[in-house]
């Protein structure tokens, strides 16, 4: 063994990003934004910001592919956080694929969002991007329903190949739906019975909003009705007895 | 049926003869050697270990053989949440448990499904196997799971052994 140190591993350095008066300067999520604006001009919307959190949204999320790569190798966005899904049940186009987008190099964050109808539900995949989407891809197409284009091993990730269902769908039921795979896997509805982990909607405070048990047939009004009643029987019996709010002292002399 | 479990054992009789009923000694023998299949499928498997562990110390009733082969195995703890997706494998393993065979369902999730009343996870072991002892708590404590194996102790005690034999014809 020599005794000279090994070398420490070198990053590469981040790509020098410019403004347009040629001089380096501080990067900022925002400015990023405006750079991938600028080059898919058209296709992204103008930024919005909350939180200090970069949002852009995409018109048509069958170019994400070819975004994301631009981000990657131009703008330095080396490290893809996370893929998730949403599911607005009742709107059209009914999902929403969120991706957040990180760099090593500036450390900023980006947001990336666009809409995929139920009718498709087909996106390009981000695998040939950053290899880490494949398993973010897999757990939103077993979840989720949603396929992706090009994915090398587009298989369910947490239920077993074969369960009909996609379980984060709003139109799937809490307690879940019966099936049955004959020697890999069987499910049953769960017996809520009303409760627990029922919400409703709409009560006006959280006694209303989430009850022990859900009495059937309840809904919003029935529990603000209740809570109504509970205040009036508050108001006869008075205020709460017992000791008072303590009373500075008083000053002697 | 019920046996006699007691063991009679007196020193002034020469040569250590030992007088009991072959029942009462065979159940004797199951109930101090009861060689766990630790399933540990969750939080409660933690739970499991501490029970092994030198403060609580199974090995005290005998069970400390932790066999990671069912065929060795004489009662399963079931200590953990039982999905969907893990509930024939499950089954599975204690079909592969040789006779005679007990089933511990240690925590809320084994007994009931727990907190878990999902779409993914079954609602209790029992729907699957025979359970012969309910753990309560979310994990139980190791103490509550060694009064579990002290009741299992007791019922295997009192189990009929060679009423249940086959005769041959």
């Amino acid at each position: 063994m020599s005794g000279a140190p090994n070398p420490a591993p070198t990053n590469p350095p981040p790509p020098q990003i410019e403004t347009a008066a040629g001089q380096p300067s501080t990067v900022t999520a925002l400015g990023l934004a405006q750079k991938l604006k600028a080059r898919f001009e058209g296709l992204i919307s103008e930024p919005t910001e909350f939180r200090a959190e970069i949002t852009l949204r995409l018109s048509d999320i069958q170019r994400i592919a070819e975004i994301c790569s631009y981000a990657k190798t131009e703008l330095g966005f080396d490290y893809l956080v996370d893929i998730t899904s949403l599911d607005n049940y009742g709107e059209d186009p009914r999902f929403t694929l969120v991706y957040h987008l990180y760099g090593y190099g500036h450390l900023k964050y980006l947001r990336l969002k666009g809409n995929v109808s139920e009718e498709a539900a087909e996106v390009p995949t981000l695998t040939g991007v950053w290899r880490t989407a494949d398993w973010h891809e897999r757990e939103i197409y077993d979840m989720m329903g949603i396929r992706f284009k090009g994915h090398p091993d587009l298989r369910r990730i947490i239920m077993w190949e074969g369960y009909p269902y996609f379980p984060l769908r709003k139109d799937f039921p809490l307690s879940g739906r019966p099936s049955e795979m004959p020697e890999v896997a069987f499910t049953q509805p769960a017996p809520l019975a009303g409760g627990p982990f029922v919400t409703i909607a709409g009560g006006k405070d959280t006694v209303s909003r989430e009850p022990r048990v859900r009495i059937p047939d309840t809904d919003a009004v029935e529990m603000n009705a209740r809570l109504e009643r509970r205040r009036d029987i508050k108001g006869a019996h008075g205020e709460a007895r017992g000791p008072g709010p303590i009373q500075p002292k008083k000053e002697r002399g | 049926m019920q046996t006699h479990t007691e063991i009679g054992y007196n020193s002034k009789v020469e040569g250590d003869v030992v007088v009991t009923r072959l029942e009462a000694a065979i159940n004797w023998f199951r109930k101090n050697s009861l060689w766990p299949m630790p399933m540990g499928l969750a939080c409660c498997a933690i739970e499991l270990m501490a029970t092994g562990a030198s403060r609580f110390d199974i090995s005290r009733f005998g069970a400390e053989v932790m066999r990671f082969s069912p065929r060795q195995s004489d009662v399963m703890i079931v200590a953990g949440t039982v999905t969907y997706k893990m509930a024939l494998a499950v089954k599975r393993i204690y079909e592969q448990m040789a006779e005679p065979k007990w089933v511990i369902a240690m925590g809320a999730c084994a007994s009931t499904g727990g907190m878990y009343r999902s779409y993914a996870v079954l609602q209790g072991v029992d729907r699957i196997l025979p359970v012969d002892i309910y753990v309560a708590g979310c994990p139980p404590r190791p103490e509550a799971l060694l009064d579990a194996l002290i009741k299992l102790q007791n019922k295997v005690a009192k189990e009929p052994v060679l009423s249940t034999l086959k005769k041959v014809a």
